[in-house]
């Protein structure tokens, strides 16, 4: 099971938090019209063995979505940070 | 009285004569002495049959003495205290220990079910696959045969009358294993001022020292361990916990362990766990796991009385029991000898050695010729003969192969061994391989260091017990940072050696290679030509591997058989993965304490107790418990619940709502944000209004509804469905926190501090105006979606003039705290009315009346527009779903909508999940065009009705489908109809 330095709550186990998936996808324009633009967003995910960016989402802890660097072949977490990059900083 | 001497029961051992254990053993009075495993009380009892195999129902004997025990597998205890697959070698004996032998019928000795072998061509490799796929029944006809025939052992239906804990702890070192490796491991660290747990499976530390006489520097292994254990007690940083096997080896060093607390008490203590699940966060790990020894392959090498030559050495050294007074080793090991020695010297005779080397070092070769023991250089054994017992094995020259003439030798037993296998298996389970060692002839772990862990000892390929002990104190000073060079694995020079797995003739009778499983080599080679030819399509075709015992036996000698059948070398080859547990789990373990109502949290209403003493019945609903009904008289839930709707719809009714999800928004773009989230408009919601919203996925589908109440410019409370809270929640705080992050909105989850109840009916304004004297409560105070809120005599109160039943209604909040006050109050205002409590049931009744949809009809694959909510979309604004909810699936004509149903025969109740077809009298086909989602009583319409979602479902209107079960064998002519059963233009609503 994995650990996870939540940088507002410490090094806490797997289990409070709730994956979130690829963390390298950026939502496009709320006025995005194009259904391919949309469906890459929702549903196209690169599969790669080795460093992955990931949002985890502290949800039973200080309810911060992280944006976690995990090896996905070793399971290495080499960089943890908040999500939203305005929090932590006031 | 004095125990009757037993017959197969020597001198020495570390058992204690003076405390003999009564056990039973297939309903046979036995007895053995503390220090015993059930195995070896069994063998010095002279029963060497224990067991049926799994497919053949061959006759198998004790074959082990540990964890990689293929055949003695006993069921222990007894009525509900039933365990299955017990290993007899790893049970501690006790005394009234009741075990019976598993997987024979009628009895041990007479199984009318070996006639399998027989029919064996039959039950060959692949055989479950053949007859899922081929010919059509096959599997039916078979299948009773085969239940009946295999599985393993017998558990229970009774419910597990024990008690488990989990327990979580953290150390600075974790040492698996207590032999000269683990002992110098974790003094090192100790030493150190580390804190350390030291973990050994067996009931008494020491590992391979128990089992045969070894020496440390100059002193005996027996002296050595005697210190060790003296100085371990010293340190009080070290946690030492016996009968206690790591099962599971997870990443950043989470080692899962679980210890058998009482499993070898008579009389159990109740206020103890039965056993105890550990989950160990270590910041280093040393793996002292050991090795397994490795059997040879011959035909009927599962005839009882076969077994490994280490197992006899610790039945003899370490509980002084004679194996057999004629045994034949087999072996291309120089320890090996050392036994045959040591037995020989003790006066049992040794018929012969077979040894497939010819070269055997001379000094061996000297004292076996000195002492009398005949000896086969260069030999192997081709097959064994006996009935229950092996009898004779015929020898052949190795060069000869598969055709050479041999002879037969007599013996009562074989020891054989072929080499040491490493336990590489928690390594292999970190996702590290193991590698081919071709010094060791096996697999060693594929990393020996590494930042968080290190191999230690046999493990590591290291043999003898001086090079364990200074190799197991390097690893744990590296690993603790007093050394920076990292020990390696033990790289053993090449042999020129003799095949393990020899070429057999198919004369020589089965050769299994997983005695578990009853895998034989004509399997594996099976396998190969029917194409199933990498190690993992091979374990799974052949079920190799697969049994409780994960071929801990048999997986090299699979692996150097298959690299034979194909030509390639074995180091190519690869190995299965293994994976937890390494020995069997008791489910009761893994649960805990999380059973029965601890299984997952409890909620409860703040309004729960004022429920409790209305005397409602109650109904869990998730994690909530929620009122169901409030019974008068003798009255069942059907009947109360009609007499409930029937009272909302005449005067009024009071029922909890506190279980919604509660959201507090604030910020000054909390409007644009729910303008995002929701499918309609926001924007202009006065101060003092609510609006229900509809969210969806970024998929286009429906993610959740409620109505959110704009309390001031820049705040909000928002209702969720009780089941959606916590998705929505997370859904909002990611899009506030990843994808909008210039939006400035806060959010808080104000469930839990929010009480609520609806008080709905044509009186229900009458309740509250008697309820909150002063307040104007007039249509034109509170209109439909008006919101109000206020201090009663310091009870701060939220209403808001919603309908979910379709009459006039609303919704009546305090501060959780509060609850009791405000529901006291309510039931003085509401007691001129006649106000009645009405339960879920009543309220789910109410809700499908009127056509709203709820979780069946929200399950993720419905868009707006198949509730008949799509004109609630917006067209002026973007939001979450807008664009993909028009992918060409979502807006097919042919989409399920939500309908009306009603059975032509109201007396008919229909189910949900009944699937519904044409009504054209066609035979139904296919998947039908859609499902029931709801269904109810309507007291209001005096008949049956359901709301399911239907292909082409509005058009359809007025038209007859049918509703079909197979499960309940029905079909039941059905009217399609709105969903708005009852008052449909919402006139009582608005009153």
């Amino acid at each position: 099971m994995l650990r996870i330095d939540c940088p507002f709550c410490g090094l806490r186990d797997e289990t409070e938090f709730v994956y979130g998936g690829d963390a390298s996808r950026k939502r496009p324009d709320l006025q995005e019209t194009s259904q391919d633009v949309w469906n890459d967003h929702v549903f196209l995910r690169d599969n790669p063995k080795g460093p992955h960016l990931e949002y985890w989402f502290h949800q039973h802890g200080c309810r911060s979505w992280l944006k976690v660097q995990r090896d996905v072949a070793t399971h290495e977490i080499t960089d943890v940070r908040f999500a939203d990059k305005e929090k932590g900083q006031g | 009285m004095s125990p009757k001497p037993q017959k197969f029961r020597t001198g020495g051992g570390r058992i204690d004569r003076l405390k003999p254990l009564r056990f039973k053993f297939d309903g046979h009075e036995l007895y053995g002495y503390e220090g015993d495993t059930l195995a070896s009380a069994l063998l010095a009892n002279g029963q060497h049959l224990v067991g049926r195999s799994f497919k053949y129902h061959r006759p198998r004997g004790i074959y082990t003495a540990g964890v990689d025990e293929p055949n003695a597998l006993v069921g222990l205890g007894t009525k509900d205290q039933v365990t299955p697959n017990v290993q007899a070698t790893s049970q501690e004996l006790y005394t009234g220990l009741t075990a019976v032998s598993q997987n024979r019928w009628p009895s041990l000795k007479l199984d009318a079910l070996s006639v399998n072998s027989l029919f064996s061509r039959f039950l060959s490799a692949g055989f479950y696959y053949k007859t899922f796929m081929w010919p059509a029944g096959a599997w039916e006809f078979y299948e009773k045969f085969i239940r009946r025939a295999a599985g393993i052992g017998k558990g229970t239906h009774l419910p597990d009358p024990d008690s488990y804990e989990h327990v979580h702890k953290h150390t600075d070192l974790l040492v698996i294993g207590s032999g000269p490796a683990g002992l110098t491991a974790a003094l090192t660290a100790a030493e150190a001022g580390k804190q350390v747990i030291l973990v050994e499976q067996d009931f008494e530390l020491g590992g391979s020292l128990l089992n045969r006489p070894l020496t440390v520097g100059n002193i005996s292994g027996e002296d050595w361990l005697k210190r060790r254990l003296s100085e371990l007690e010293v340190f009080k940083n070290v946690t030492v916990l016996t009968r206690t096997t790591a099962f599971g080896f997870y990443e950043q060093n989470l080692v899962g362990c679980v210890e058998k607390v009482q499993d070898h008490l008579s009389i159990p203590n109740l206020h103890v766990p039965r056993q105890r699940l550990y989950h160990i966060r270590a910041q280093k790990v040393v793996l002292a796991t050991g090795a397994l020894e490795r059997p040879f392959l011959f035909g009927n090498n599962d005839l009882p009385g076969i077994m490994l030559s280490s197992a006899a050495e610790t039945y003899l050294h370490r509980f002084g029991v004679l194996t057999g007074h004629r045994p034949i080793f087999y072996t291309n090991q120089d320890a090996a000898y050392d036994f045959a020695f040591a037995l020989k010297t003790g006066g049992t005779e040794v018929a012969a050695i077979v040894d497939p080397r010819r070269d055997i070092p001379s000094a061996l070769f000297q004292k076996t010729r000195a002492l009398g023991i005949p000896l086969y250089p260069g030999s192997r054994i081709v097959r064994a003969e006996g009935y229950q017992r092996v009898r004779k094995v015929l020898l052949q020259p190795v060069k000869s192969g598969r055709d050479g003439k041999g002879i037969w030798r007599d013996c009562d037993s074989v020891l054989h061994s072929a080499g040491w296998n490493p336990v590489v298996h928690l390594q292999s389970q970190r996702g590290i391989k193991p590698v081919f060692d071709p010094g060791l002839n096996s697999y060693l772990p594929g990393a020996g260091i590494t930042a968080d862990h290190g191999c230690a000892g046999s493990l590591a390929g290291y043999e003898e017990t001086d090079a364990v002990v200074s190799q197991a104190r390097k690893v744990a000073k590296y690993l603790i940072g007093q050394i920076k060079t990292a020990p390696r694995n033990y790289k053993k020079p090449v042999h020129d050696t003799p095949p393990v797995v020899s070429d057999n003739s198919p004369k020589s009778g089965k050769t299994f290679v997983d005695l578990q499983h009853d895998v034989t080599t004509a399997d594996i080679a099976q396998a190969q030509l029917e194409g199933f030819k990498s190690v993992e399509h091979v374990k799974r075709y052949t079920t190799q591997g697969m049994a409780s015992d994960q071929g801990k036996l048999g997986n090299v000698n699979t692996l150097e058989l298959l690299a034979n059948l194909k030509g390639e070398d074995q180091a190519l080859l690869g190995t299965t993965t293994f994976r937890p547990p390494f020995t069997p789990l008791t489910i009761g373990a893994i649960a805990g304490r999380s059973v029965g109502a601890e299984l997952s949290p409890t909620r409860l209403s703040p309004f729960h107790e004022c429920h409790r003493r209305a005397g409602a019945e109650f109904i869990t609903a998730g994690d909530w418990i929620r009122s169901w009904y409030y019974p008068k008289g003798g009255e069942d839930v059907i009947a109360a619940y009609i007499r409930e709707t029937g009272a909302v719809r005449k005067s009024v009714g009071m029922v909890d709502v506190s279980s919604l999800g509660k959201i507090d928004i604030q910020g000054p773009d909390a409007a644009e944000f729910l303008n995002r989230v929701y499918i309609n408009g926001w924007k202009a919601l006065p101060i003092g209004k609510a609006r229900y919203g509809l969210m969806l996925r970024d998929d286009g589908m429906v993610m959740d509804d409620g109505t959110t109440w704009r309390l001031g410019e820049n705040h909000f409370f928002m209702t969720t469905t009780t089941t959606g809270a916590a998705a929505v929640m997370r859904h909002m705080e990611y899009l506030l926190q990843v994808d909008w992050p210039e939006l400035k909105v806060n959010l808080t989850s104000v469930t839990d501090e929010w009480g609520g109840m609806a008080i709905a009916g044509p009186s229900s304004r009458k309740v509250l105006e008697s309820s909150f004297q002063g307040i104007d409560f007039s249509t034109e105070a509170v209109p439909h979606m008006g919101f109000l809120e206020f201090e009663s005599d310091g009870l701060p109160v939220r209403i808001c003039r919603l309908s979910f039943s379709g009459e006039l209604a609303y919704e009546v909040y305090t501060r959780a705290g509060y609850a009791e006050l405000l529901w006291d109050q309510l039931m003085e205002g509401g007691k001129p009315h006649d106000m009645i409590l009405y339960g879920s049931e009543a309220l789910g009744a109410l809700r499908i009346e009127k056509g709203h949809v709820a979780g069946p009809e929200l399950d993720g694959r419905t868009t707006a527009d198949d509730l008949g909510l799509g004109r609630m979309q917006s067209s002026k604004k973007a939001y979450v779903g807008n664009i993909l909810k028009e992918r060409e699936g979502l807006i097919a004509e042919t989409r399920e909508q939500l309908v009306g149903l009603m059975p032509v025969e109201g007396a008919v109740a229909l189910k949900a999940g009944f699937i519904l077809f044409e009504g054209d009298g066609s035979e139904p086909k296919g998947h039908g065009l859609g499902h029931v989602t709801s269904v109810t009583f309507s007291p209001a319409l005096g008949r049956h009705i359901a709301l399911g979602l239907l292909s082409e479902g509005r058009a359809r209107e007025g038209t007859l489908i049918r509703a079909v079960s197979p499960v309940d064998d029905m079909s039941v002519d059905v009217k399609v109809c709105s969903p708005h059963f009852y008052d449909p233009e919402g006139e009582r609503m608005h009153a």
